[in-house]
């Protein structure tokens, strides 16, 4: 060891003891990470990243040993150390923050007992520990230490438990911080929120950080270096810059292809995507790992693995022909089938909608007023942050939820009742909902033939021959085969269980799919290929999408209008990229500017402070002057602003002047991701 | 992506079946082979102890009377000079049937009113589980001499008056189940298929219940063994000359004063040891589904 750096891995390998097989999980992996230096490790679920993480600090699962390699820890042998000498490590030199800071902390301990507990195995106790405990509480941002102090974890938001939980683990002034998707069940606007608190502190606090995500651009946003995982092994390395500008790995370059970039839109071609799975766990590979799923593989890469290339500068690339990786051909034709121009009348036409729901006595109004229409064969972004009333419109159109009184719902010009019940059996199967989470959606006992069948059964009103005829086709048509058939959901992946639920959506042939945050629980590569499958749907059958999203710019591919909810009320209404490019409602803009790049431009940042008010007592005046960084003063808090159309089509609820806001949201051009 | 290439690259389907690892780890586990051993002997016993038992079970033998045991009859004899041996191997005989077929009640009328109660929750919940409620709270023993008085004596009555005393607290476990998977998407997928409420309840959570209401299944055996046994005893139920165990306790257990201790030891053993096995079953089986 020549230089005490903050972490060095040499060689590490771990693997998994599964029915009695030792599987191998990271293969050789070595990396380095300078003192302050930020790297990120990138790679799709399953590749090795949380491992490595759990490696550093040995808190690998009972079944999983290092197999090989070493870790160093400021220069000291971690793998070496004695119980005493790593509990010391990690209490002193070494902090971990998770992906949900709801499970990190303590829900039966106030956060000061959980901080000041830190101090006092550090040998502080009493005033003086309280003390620091609130010194850590204002460094990472909470206006009001003390009374967090005296709260419970489950009274804090998400983006305040992720700050303790980061004040926690700065508590032990650390060297070595590791984040382990640190913001991943947070909204964009809170995560911009955590992703600049880490960025200030890096500055203030001399610690290295390991920061694990499968969100690229966060990555690309926080980070000096980065490596990227597959199946296990390190095969791209680099700075930021250079391996999202110039990648040199074909797996780097299919990823960054996978996601919806520069406002790219459904009609301006598919995304491309990555065929194959990642090797399983432990699977024997002989050549290139990626060889199976890559264009560019020739008979070399199938038999000899690449070494990790030293392409200079501190590149690095496990790739035969790195120096091609960027020719890698697409894995899906760009090419999409033109949709005919739209002049039917609206399938969809939604007026003056309302929900309230009882919350202690008090009438928490969940949708208010909401007026939306849509033609066949368009798309309806909902976007807003969590709270915003986008699941319950999603469930009052369905018919889940029954809506106030007042209002209405009209299908293809018909009155849709608002209770499932009384709907005919043809407006039930004219509206249909592709879930967020298939594990939840498909019922577990069920084979996908009983689960599919008894939609066609139900919805498309076949039996016998016909059915098993338009099984297959409608088993094809979400690129499945018969021999998913007969298997249960848990015996499939994400990305194909989500087809069979997109399956089941279409059995009816339905006029309206909701698609409530379909592709958040996958990874970019089968999410790239479940938006073409919805697009490609949607261009055969014309059906109107409902799309509820937190990925604006998943959102913005695949959305023709775009409706932005704030406290149930629509902020702003029109075609997508009229939102998108702007002038648009401030409330869109702190949205957009919330949004990390891809390309490390930063815009000109606009955050929002505090939390979302609480429904139940939302603030007067307009809904949003409590977090609105335009505000233009007592007519704000005071008057609630109409929806004004500002363009054909195009309807903003702000007090500003249309002009007004063109002008200062002029100097710069918004580009989500 | 074109039909073709995604379905050449996609994996085979993971081909174990969730059934298939219970299994497996109930064959792996000590406890639940152990609870299986004790229960199969005395189901053995009760299918074919007649053939190999040395003595007639029901054969008065006035002569030996009261004999302890000894190498001719190993446990002893009672008062009739009835072999004690063979009486406790037979006796598995009556309880063995009794108590699985009042288990059996407890549970399919206990699961149809927990699915019921669960799924429907609102006013229907709050009634119905107060009544059950209520119901729980009254001694089985209570209930017994009701059915008694109403129904009269047979095996029968035992069989409804523990079944139906068990079905309220396998109803209680169903319906907390439920409750959780009614929230689920699947459910809601139903409803906007316009299934009926019974498809719902029985086609789609039904088989998602099935492993609570199997641990509290074999809880419930081994409680109504015990129940079984004390019913016997206190003289309902289960008459004589049948060589039940609790029955057999109940006719001897005066003679402990007089010394003749083994014509009630080994009775009571062999109820022990059903309820222990059937208790560690229950144990294994909880175990398996909830690794």
């Amino acid at each position: 060891m020549t230089e005490k750096n903050a972490l060095e891995l040499k060689d590490l390998s771990v693997a998994y003891r599964v029915a009695g097989r030792n599987r191998a999980v990271l293969r050789n992996v070595s990396l380095t990470i300078g003192r302050g230096e930020a790297y990120g490790l990138v790679g799709e679920s399953g590749c090795g990243k949380s491992t490595v993480a759990l490696s550093v600090v040995r808190y690998l699962p009972r079944n999983s040993s290092i197999t090989g390699g070493s870790i160093a820890l400021d220069g000291q042998d971690v793998m070496k150390l004695g119980a005493e000498a790593l509990r010391r490590a990690r209490a002193e030199s070494v902090s971990m923050v998770y992906q949900d800071p709801g499970k990190a902390l303590n829900p039966s301990l106030r956060i000061g007992r959980q901080l000041t507990e830190i101090f006092e195995l550090a040998g502080i106790s009493g005033q003086a520990a309280a003390d620091k405990a609130i010194a850590m509480l204002n460094l990472v941002r909470i206006s009001d230490p003390a009374s967090v102090m005296q709260r419970y974890p489950h009274q804090l938001s998400g983006g305040m438990q992720q700050r303790v939980a980061i004040a926690m683990a700065l508590a032990n002034d650390p060297s070595m911080l590791i984040l382990d998707e640190p913001t991943t069940g947070l909204d964009a606007t809170v995560e911009a929120e955590v992703l600049d608190l880490v960025a200030q502190l890096r500055r203030e606090l001399s610690a290295s950080i390991l920061f694990i995500s499968h969100n690229l651009a966060v990555v690309s946003k926080m980070c000096d270096r980065v490596g990227v995982l597959y199946a296990g092994m390190l095969v791209e390395e680099g700075s930021t810059k250079d391996v999202f500008n110039d990648p040199r790995h074909p797996y780097t370059v299919a990823l960054l292809r996978c996601l919806p970039r520069g406002g790219q839109r459904k009609d301006q071609g598919r995304l491309d995507t990555i065929p194959g799975f990642l090797p399983g766990i432990g699977a024997n590979i002989i050549g290139c790992a990626f060889a199976d799923r890559c264009a560019l593989a020739t008979e070399r890469c199938r038999t000899e693995p690449p070494p990790l290339y030293d392409l200079g500068e501190g590149r690095l690339s496990r790739c035969h022909h790195h120096d091609k990786a960027q020719s890698l051909p697409r894995a899906t034709p760009a090419e999409v089938p033109t949709a005919a121009p739209r002049q039917a009348p609206p399938v969809l036409r939604v007026e003056g909608l309302n929900k309230t729901y009882a919350s202690h006595g008090r009438p928490l109004r969940a949708v208010k007023d909401v007026s939306v229409s849509l033609r066949p064969g368009e798309t309806l972004g909902l976007v807003g942050e969590s709270g915003s009333g986008k699941t319950t419109f999603a469930k009052l159109l369905l018919g889940l939820v029954q809506p106030d009184e007042g209002g209405s719902i009209e299908l293809e010009g018909q009155a849709l009742s608002p209770r499932l019940a009384s709907r005919s059996e043809d407006q039930v199967k004219a509206v249909q909902i592709v879930f967020q989470n298939p594990d939840s959606a498909l019922n577990r006992s069920h084979s996908i033939r009983h689960i599919l069948s008894r939609a066609l059964k139900r919805l498309g009103g076949l039996t016998g021959k016909t059915l098993d005829t338009r099984l297959e086709e409608l088993v094809r048509s979400v690129r499945l085969t018969d021999r998913h058939l007969a298997v249960k959901p848990r015996q499939l992946s994400g990305g194909l269980k989500q087809r069979v639920a997109i399956a089941r959506a279409f059995a009816g042939e339905p006029r309206i799919v909701v698609c409530d945050e379909p592709t958040s629980a996958l990874d970019v590569s089968v999410q790239a290929a479940i938006l073409n499958l919805l697009a490609d749907l949607q261009s055969k059958q014309d059906v109107s999408y409902i799309f509820i999203s937190h990925d604006l710019g998943v959102v913005r591919y695949l959305s023709d209008k775009i409706a932005v909810l704030y406290l149930g009320r629509i902020m702003e209404f029109g075609p997508s990229e009229a939102v998108f490019s702007g002038p648009h409602h401030p409330y869109t803009e702190a949205l957009l500017s919330a949004v990390p790049k891809l390309d490390r431009t930063e815009s000109s940042r606009i955050r929002l402070d505090g939390e979302i008010p609480s429904a139940a007592n939302p603030p007067k005046g307009c809904v949003f002057h409590t977090r609105c960084p335009r505000k233009i003063g007592a007519i704000c808090e005071t008057q609630e602003p109409e929806l004004v159309e500002a363009q054909p089509g195009h309807t903003i609820r702000c007090h500003i002047p249309f002009a007004e806001l063109a002008r200062l949201q002029r100097p710069r051009t918004v580009e989500p991701a | 992506m074109s039909a073709t290439d995604t379905s050449a690259t996609m994996p085979a389907p993971d081909t174990r079946s969730p059934w298939g690892e219970v299994l497996h780890s109930l064959l792996r586990s000590c406890t639940f082979l152990t609870g299986l051993g004790i229960l199969l002997f005395w189901i053995a016993c009760a299918l074919f102890g007649e053939h190999f038992v040395p003595y007639d079970p029901l054969a008065n033998d006035i002569i030996n009377a009261l004999m302890p045991p000894s190498a001719e009859h190993w446990f002893g004899t009672d008062q009739l000079g009835r072999d004690v041996f063979s009486r406790v191997i037979v006796g598995s005989r009556d309880i063995l049937t009794v108590a699985p077929l009042a288990t059996l009640l407890a549970t399919v009328a206990g699961t149809a009113l927990g699915l019921l109660i669960g799924y429907f929750r609102g006013i229907v919940d709050d009634i119905v589980s107060r009544v059950l409620e209520a119901f729980m709270a009254i001694p089985v023993v209570i209930i017994a001499l009701l059915a008694i008085v109403a129904l009269g004596t047979s095996k029968i009555t035992v069989i409804i008056v523990i079944g139906l005393s068990f079905a309220p607290i396998i109803a209680r476990t169903v319906r907390s189940a439920v409750l959780a998977e009614r929230e689920l998407d699947y459910v809601a997928a139903a409803k906007l298929r316009h299934e009926g409420a019974l498809h719902t309840m029985f086609v789609e959570i039904l088989p998602n219940v099935i492993p609570p209401i199997l641990v509290e299944t074999t809880v419930r055996l081994g409680y109504a063994i015990f129940a079984v046994a004390t019913l016997s005893f206190m003289g309902f139920g289960i008459q004589p000359p049948s060589p039940d165990w609790g029955l057999s306790i109940s006719s001897n257990y005066g003679m402990i004063g007089g010394g003749f201790w083994w014509t009630v030891l080994f009775d009571a053993l062999a109820i022990a040891s059903l309820v222990i096995g059937v208790n560690l079953l229950a144990d294994g089986v909880h175990g398996a589904f909830n690794d």
